[in-house]
């Protein structure tokens, strides 16, 4: 399993890199936008893989609510903050595009605005996660997160129809794509998914080690408390 | 074309977030690894 | 309290009531909070009113977004002391044992925090019509089924989220940051209903039963999840 990991990162790379040459170089120039649409080629899989992840995080959620599973909780974890990294880039990126094209830094936009509400949810995931002690943190994190998929149909909603009352510019342009377009953007987004699959891999392991470390502390703080009692404590942590 | 900075504006965005998350990956496993030893050696 | 392996409605309903009418009175009793609660709203208002002087005009438009926004913040302020009795009295492990289902628990909680923040917003409503020399173009009875709709959508979500904060460091900050995102639909709809209402421009349809979409989605959400939650402290 460990070796597979550096096999699997040069091949990421190499895609990364053969995607990189299909967004800058094959890919035909915008005829309206010019060059800048490029971002389109990074701005786009960068949603995908974030939303992708997102739902990685709900049904993890789920999961451990019913099952208790501490591995799923692990996947919720580590599904929700290289989400938030993704769902960054998408709001970094989106800006830096509309900024050139259409004049203005921001707009409510649909897809723009939804993405924004779901980085905000999980933000507040991972502050969640990190100021409860509770022991039973993995429950009250999968209650929000479903409280946030239950939120995210109501957001698409107002706002597309606060849309069609105050008429604002699309970011992401729509219509038909030259299929060189296509290509590069296929690329990019199965070369973004296997970067995002190793990091989520990555941070795994990180989830498991740091679990693992907390395990030896607790165990070693019962040793120091259990030498004064005589009857050892039975407790493990879950 | 002026525009184009903005274009590598946005690329080299990308990959600043991805190194600043990875760097705080790699920065949090060594944290960790030290824990590691040091709880072994204390046993 | 009885012990019924599966409580029917009429006992949860009771048992809601009886919190309810118990929480009340322990308020009434010391209205230090609410005193406190009341003068926070009517600052909050004066202070809006210094910082955005609009005219006539302007204020129907904007009015929406900042009476809402003030009244968020009065929300916030009574749903940070939800639990706070219970926990200053170490209650919450007692109602974690008793029989009675925890739902009753949280709509006891919910309807307090609802009758709470509809005062709160009762007083800050003409303050604000003062200020601002208020006149709705539109239907005015409208605002009604908006500000129920609008304050039991920020109640609901906030009294569970308080649950969710107990056991956290900050617990006072982690209510709103939790809140505030989820709430950002219901928000919208709030201030745009009111806004259309407000200038007269008739389409307020939308957003009322979007308001009641959230309302019916999010009260299912917590009463189906708050036991969860209950026993996870």
């Amino acid at each position: 399993m460990k070796r597979l990991f550096p096999i699997l990162a040069v091949i990421t790379a190499a895609l990364l890199a053969y995607a990189l040459y299909q967004a800058l170089v094959v890919a035909p120039t915008e005829r309206t936008m010019g060059d800048v649409q490029r971002i389109f080629y990074y701005h786009v899989p960068s949603a995908w893989t974030a939303f992708l992840l997102f739902m990685v995080n709900l049904v993890a959620s789920v999961v451990y609510l019913i099952r208790r599973n501490p591995k799923a909780d692990a996947v919720a974890v580590v599904s929700a903050e290289v989400g938030v990294v993704f769902c960054t880039i998408v709001l970094v990126t989106g800006p830096i595009w509309a900024r050139p094209v259409w004049g203005i830094w921001w707009t409510w936009d649909v897809r723009l605005t939804t993405t924004l509400v779901l980085w905000l949810i999980y933000v507040s995931y991972l502050v969640l996660r990190r100021f409860s002690d509770s022991a039973q943190t993995p429950v009250l994190a999968a209650a929000l997160a479903i409280f946030g998929a239950l939120d995210v149909p109501l957001v698409y909603f107002s706002i597309w129809f606060f849309r069609t009352q105050h008429p604002q510019p699309v970011i992401g342009g729509g219509g038909s794509l030259d299929p060189r377009m296509a290509h590069a953007l296929l690329w990019n987004w199965l070369a973004f998914s296997c970067f995002a699959f190793l990091v989520c891999w990555s941070r795994y392991r990180l989830e498991m080690l740091q679990r693992e470390v907390e395990e030896a502390h607790a165990m070693e703080s019962l040793a120091g408390a259990g030498a004064a009692a005589s009857v050892p404590l039975n407790r493990s942590r879950q | 074309m002026n525009s184009i900075k903005y274009l590598f504006a946005a690329y080299i965005a990308t990959w600043l977030i991805h190194a600043v998350y990875l760097g705080s990956l790699v920065r949090r496993f060594s944290r960790l690894r030290q824990q590691l030893k040091e709880l072994g050696k204390g046993k | 309290m009885n012990s019924s392996p599966s409580p029917h409605p009429s006992s949860l309903w009771s048992i809601t009531l009886a919190t309810l009418k118990k929480d009340i009175r322990l308020e009434w009793r010391s209205k230090d909070a609410i005193n406190s609660m009341l003068f926070f709203s009517l600052l909050v208002v004066v202070i809006f009113s210094f910082s955005f002087d609009p005219n006539a005009e302007e204020s129907r438009e904007i009015a929406g977004g900042l009476v809402w926004v003030a009244f968020l913040f009065a929300a916030v302020v009574a749903l940070n002391q939800t639990w706070a009795r219970e926990l200053r009295n170490q209650v919450l492990d007692a109602y974690r044992v008793s029989p009675a289902p925890a739902n009753s628990l949280f709509l006891a909680k919910a309807l307090g925090n609802f009758l709470l923040v509809t005062l709160l917003e009762a007083v800050m409503a003409p303050l604000f019509t003062v200020f601002y020399n208020l006149r709705s173009i539109g239907p005015a009875w409208q605002l009604i089924p908006v500000g129920l709709l609008g304050t039991w959508a920020l109640v609901v979500n906030g009294t569970f989220f308080a649950a969710m904060s107990l056991r956290t460091r900050s617990r006072e900050i982690m209510l709103p940051l939790l809140l505030f995102p989820i709430s950002i639909p219901a928000v919208q709809a709030m201030v745009e209903a009111t806004r259309i209402i407000l200038a007269g421009e008739g389409a307020a349809r939308f957003w009322i039963v979007l308001l009641l979409t959230y309302d019916v989605v999010f009260t299912t959400a917590c009463l189906a999840l708050f036991g969860t939650i209950l026993h996870a402290e």
